[in-house]
């Protein structure tokens, strides 16, 4: 049981970084917009998303509908779907871990699970259980640090939400290096940039994550016949 | 300030972030084994989503108006040079976003 927890800390690192600087970059923004700290662990403990944490900055600040924040949330959060359908395998025989395991599933959690490199002899379902509970705790813990520093301090922090990117490009490497499935890597970047010019940045995402199920489909048979080569 | 509006908005946005997450399990985890599509998309999809995600990091960047994406291209450089020479993930995240933080005041 230790060593689980130990690989998932280890493992965990990066989002540990990642996560307690954005979050701490969310915490500040809404204390700016007269939000405190309670309003920081609330939203980081119910919403635990990022992305959309600093959008509902924005609605909160304004009042908007009821209906609009709905559609708005759907829009920004509406990618996770997908993360979903392909943990479906992963996370099929997690038992009592697999609601929080759906709930907890954000970008950069998703990016440490489908890595697939469990460490031999640990459990499993632990391992992705806590690799969940871990990430959310930074994240939590960078909301409300960045909400207490927000009202004090005048720390210049153009330019952090750079570790996202960077966190990304970094996976993006790993599974590149790990040598197979380039055509894959390769479809997602390809797609998502003709799908960026075609929609423009708000709107390209969804369409762009439907296309490439569409040609990841259609190499299934192609790929099935090289695996079993 | 209003409150109970604040309050409302947060549990919307929880519940529809929630209901996103939970969709894909209550469609497609129900049966006893996974549909063999399914489970290739679940090994294939990784890749390609990664790869959207590091465009979707980039899709503000102007390339047309002053500093043309400048920034952004050497941190990104930074990040891969970094990632290839040590393969240390945290030294790369960190080691890109300080020339970024610092590139954005230069240029």
């Amino acid at each position: 049981m230790k060593k689980t927890f130990l690989s998932a800390f280890v493992k965990t690192l990066p989002v540990m970084g990642t996560y307690i600087i954005l979050g701490i970059g969310f915490g500040m923004l809404l204390e700016k917009g007269g939000y405190g700290v309670l309003w920081a662990f609330a939203m980081g403990v119910f919403i635990y998303a990022g992305a959309m944490q600093y959008v509902a900055v924005g609605l909160l600040t304004s009042g908007v509908a009821a209906l609009a924040a709905a559609f708005t949330t759907f829009t920004v959060n509406a990618r996770h779907f997908f993360y979903g359908v392909s943990m479906i395998d992963r996370y099929q025989d997690t038992g009592r871990y697999k609601p929080y395991l759906y709930f907890a599933l954000t970008d950069e959690t998703y990016s440490l699970v489908c890595t697939d490199d469990i460490p031999e002899g640990v459990d499993r379902n632990r391992f992705y259980f806590l690799l969940s509970l871990l990430n959310q705790c930074y994240w939590v813990f960078g909301c409300v640090t960045g909400s207490l520093l927000g009202a004090a301090s005048a720390f210049d922090s153009t330019g952090i939400e750079f570790v996202m990117t960077a966190l990304f490009v970094t996976v993006f490497l790993e599974q590149w290096m790990s040598g197979k499935n380039h055509l894959f890597s390769l479809t997602g970047v390809g797609l998502s940039l003709v799908c960026l010019m075609l929609f423009g940045s708000d709107y390209f995402l969804i369409p762009s994550m439907i296309i490439s199920i569409l040609f990841i489909s259609l190499y299934r048979k192609k790929h099935i016949k090289k695996e079993a080569e | 300030m209003d409150i109970s509006h604040s309050v409302l908005l947060i549990a919307i946005i929880s519940l529809v972030t929630m209901a996103i997450r939970f969709l894909p399990v209550l469609i497609f985890g129900r049966k006893q084994k996974t549909s063999e599509l399914i489970t290739y998309l679940g090994e294939a999809l990784p890749y390609a989503i990664i790869g959207m995600l590091v465009v979707y990091c980039m899709k503000d960047i102007s390339f047309l108006d002053k500093p043309y994406g400048i920034p952004e291209l050497i941190a990104v450089g930074a990040v891969v040079l970094l990632h290839l020479w040590k393969r240390k993930t945290l030294l790369s995240i960190i080691g890109g976003t300080v020339i970024y933080m610092v590139l954005i005041h230069l240029i």
